[in-house]
């Protein structure tokens, strides 16, 4: 079986979600750069593998992916049962609703409020050579605490997000906060002892060493 | 016993619960919270939270044995989870502030339409509904040619549009257009409508 293909570069957050879900699962692999620089991701070749033009995108033979977290369900749905792992939970009502729940609050509340902290303070000076914007930081931070707070009451209740098991949820958490922790905010976990050793157990995975190897905090 | 939505039939967020709910035949109660009296916020509410809607949906389908996740079958689930997500970031992104703007500000905060936020968003939705136009050229919907959540997860934000100053930017895709409509005529979208139009000449 020829190994499936994650199109984008391996320091992306988004191509780091999908990695690392492989890598749980044991999946053979391999990972196709594409050339930002060079447009290579509004390039024709690309755009028919991602309309948007963005990565990662995701090749399993004939089947064609986008969209991160559809490709990282995808890839724990057909390699779970090999691999004896079970980070969805689609065979229980209850606990897939809480690994639903908890990948959407991801999405919708923790990213937006600490993933501005990593543009601003990484990425943003280092790919445009623009200094950081510390409204936009200060903002975020504040928000974030918010959040954390939820996080914190959770995590004192659950040893993870969706309950008692490691799952899909947690692991969305892990390449944004990898480069938050590169950030000189990576402190305000500190304020917040049960999601620090959440954060910590995920950090401490092998699959999360793996590839977090690929994503440098100075760059 | 029957399930209980907490929040106004007229949120996005709501209606979408409402329609799965439409979809399975499931019993369900709407206990209304009250936005404007920053119910909301109130510990009683915020201990039933955090619940996301498309979690919610999702499990409500579960329940209901609906094919519209299409989980007994691995390249058809994904095409339903790709589109879900390009429904969350490239249609949702872009409406959100659109209706805010056309819709919540007028109406329920006595304000001004900013027109500027108005515009960059129409920007950001022309250019998604390309994509959709192109993708729904090849296939009747979006995951495929059978009608799945991805599609039916639209209709809350549709209907605003429809309802809305900028109906006019679908009248460009015609595909879009087309699909659009045949949404809106499902059956539980219609139910669903209704109770989202009423709720809204309540206030």
């Amino acid at each position: 079986m020829a190994p499936v293909k994650v199109f984008g570069p391996a320091m992306s957050t988004n191509v780091a979600r999908v990695l690392v879900c492989l890598e749980e699962v044991g999946a053979e692999y391999e990972v196709v750069n594409i050339d930002f620089q060079a447009m290579e991701h509004k390039s024709p070749e690309h755009l028919a593998r991602n309309p948007f033009g963005q990565i990662p995108a995701f090749q399993d033979g004939d089947i064609v992916l986008f969209e991160s977290r559809a490709i990282a369900k995808y890839v724990l749905r057909k390699y779970s049962k090999s691999a004896g792992v079970d980070l969805l939970r689609e065979g229980d009502l209850k606990e897939a609703a809480m690994v639903d729940v908890w990948t959407e609050v991801e999405a919708h509340t923790y990213n937006p409020a600490l993933s501005p902290v990593v543009y601003e303070c990484l990425i943003y000076p280092a790919m445009r050579g623009v200094p950081t914007n510390q409204k936009v930081v200060e903002e975020s931070l504040e928000k974030l605490k918010k959040v954390l707070d939820v996080y914190e009451a959770r995590l004192s209740k659950h040893d993870y997000l969706a309950g008692d098991f490691l799952s899909f949820a947690d692991l969305n958490h892990f390449p944004y906060t990898h480069y938050f922790m590169g950030t000189p905010h990576a402190s305000l976990f500190d304020a917040y002892p049960h999601v620090k050793a959440w954060w910590e157990r995920l950090a401490a995975r092998p699959s999360v060493k793996k590839i977090s190897a690929n994503m440098p905090l100075k760059f | 016993m029957a399930m209980k939505v907490y929040g106004p039939a007229a949120s996005t967020n709501v209606a979408r619960v409402l329609v799965c709910l439409e979809e399975v035949g499931l019993d369900y109660e709407l206990v209304p919270v009250d936005m404007t009296k920053g119910e909301l916020k109130s510990p009683a509410h915020v201990s039933r939270n955090p619940f996301e809607s498309r979690a919610i949906s999702k499990y409500i389908l579960r329940k209901g044995g609906s094919q519209l996740l299409r989980e007994g079958n691995l390249s058809e689930a994904a095409m339903v989870d790709v589109w879900l997500e390009v429904e969350s970031g490239h249609f949702d992104s872009a409406m959100s502030p659109i209706i805010f703007q056309c819709f919540v500000v007028p109406i329920f905060m006595g304000g001004t339409t900013d027109m500027k936020v108005v515009e960059e968003n129409l920007e950001k939705l022309n250019k998604s509904l390309e994509v959709y136009e192109a993708r729904l050229s090849k296939f009747k919907y979006l995951a495929g040619d059978f009608v799945s959540l991805a599609d039916i997860s639209h209709f809350p934000m549709a209907h605003y549009l429809l309802a809305g100053p900028h109906a006019s930017v679908i009248d460009a895709y015609p595909h879009v257009k087309a699909w659009i409509a045949d949404i809106m005529s499902r059956p539980s979208v219609k139910k669903v409508t209704e109770l989202m139009e009423a709720a809204i000449r309540m206030n």
